[in-house]
């Protein structure tokens, strides 16, 4: 039987490669795959979770991210082509409208 | 043989991540991405997770994927295997992350269960998977479910206005 915490230290190392993904990479693409690798690592956990805690919680919550995770790529990628529409660029540093 | 089986899919998740975060070429990001979807179902599978397991190939490697492999399609490949892959702010976000998963990994070092609910796995083998999970889905969690819905027309809606020609 593996413990729970080596399910929770793989997501922990997901995640933090999600996040440096996030943060460093110059492609608003991988940027946005960069986002689904988190949740992914979330759902890992929540998953491991209910299995352990004998309770189908975790699972539903992992169920809802799974959607949300959906419903959040339609809307980056559909942010992503109206930016390619009006700048025609696809990197995070060459977008400065804002002065971020 | 589990240990051997969860060691495979821990390594090749996290190697799989790696690759995605590193590729210069999009296109071999989005198909790393695949792989790794394939290899966390898996995981969802040593986890008694069958259907979870099913939703992840079907949702993640189905549809949300070939969503990205359209959005590629826009992209300028030529120009992207060019210019370097990451913003000047790198030495800045390493170690930020770096520490972050070093705190956490000491926070979370000693991890365990703490709680025991009525879903046992053999509530679960006499109930079969999806019956439980709908059960509970449908009776406990309809609230959560129907806002689901609402967040999924949003996004229908978000997508149609934002990608229309004239704002």
């Amino acid at each position: 039987m593996i413990e729970l915490k080596w399910y929770i230290w793989l997501s922990l190392a997901v995640f933090s490669i999600g996040m440096i993904g996030f943060l460093t990479r110059r492609n608003i693409i991988i940027i946005l795959i960069s986002v689904e690798l988190m949740l992914n690592a979330v759902n890992i956990n929540l998953v491991a979770m209910s299995h352990y805690m004998q309770d189908l919680r975790g699972q539903m919550l992992a169920f809802f991210v799974i959607a949300v995770a959906a419903a959040e790529a339609a809307i980056g990628l559909a942010i992503v082509i109206a930016l390619f529409r009006t700048k025609a660029v696809g990197h995070v540093d060459e977008v400065t409208e804002m002065k971020g | 043989m589990i240990h051997f089986l969860f060691g495979y899919l821990a390594l090749s998740i996290i190697g799989l991540s790696l690759f995605i975060i590193t590729r210069k070429n999009p296109v071999h990001s989005v198909l790393g991405m695949l792989f790794m979807f394939i290899h966390v179902a898996a995981l969802y599978l040593l986890l008694n997770a069958e259907f979870l397991a099913a939703v992840q190939v079907i949702v993640y490697a189905g549809a949300i994927l070939v969503l990205f492999l359209f959005a590629i399609m826009i992209l300028n490949i030529k120009e992207e295997l060019e210019i370097s892959l990451f913003v000047g702010s790198w030495v800045m976000a390493l170690p930020v992350v770096i520490g972050l998963f070093i705190m956490l990994l000491l926070g979370l070092k000693e991890a365990g269960p703490t709680y025991s609910g009525v879903h046992t796995i053999e509530f679960i083998k006499t109930a079969t998977h999806t019956k439980a999970f709908g059960k509970e889905l449908f009776m406990n969690y309809i609230l959560p479910f129907e806002i689901i819905s609402l967040i999924l027309l949003v996004a229908i809606v978000g997508a149609i206005v934002l990608t229309k020609k004239r704002l």
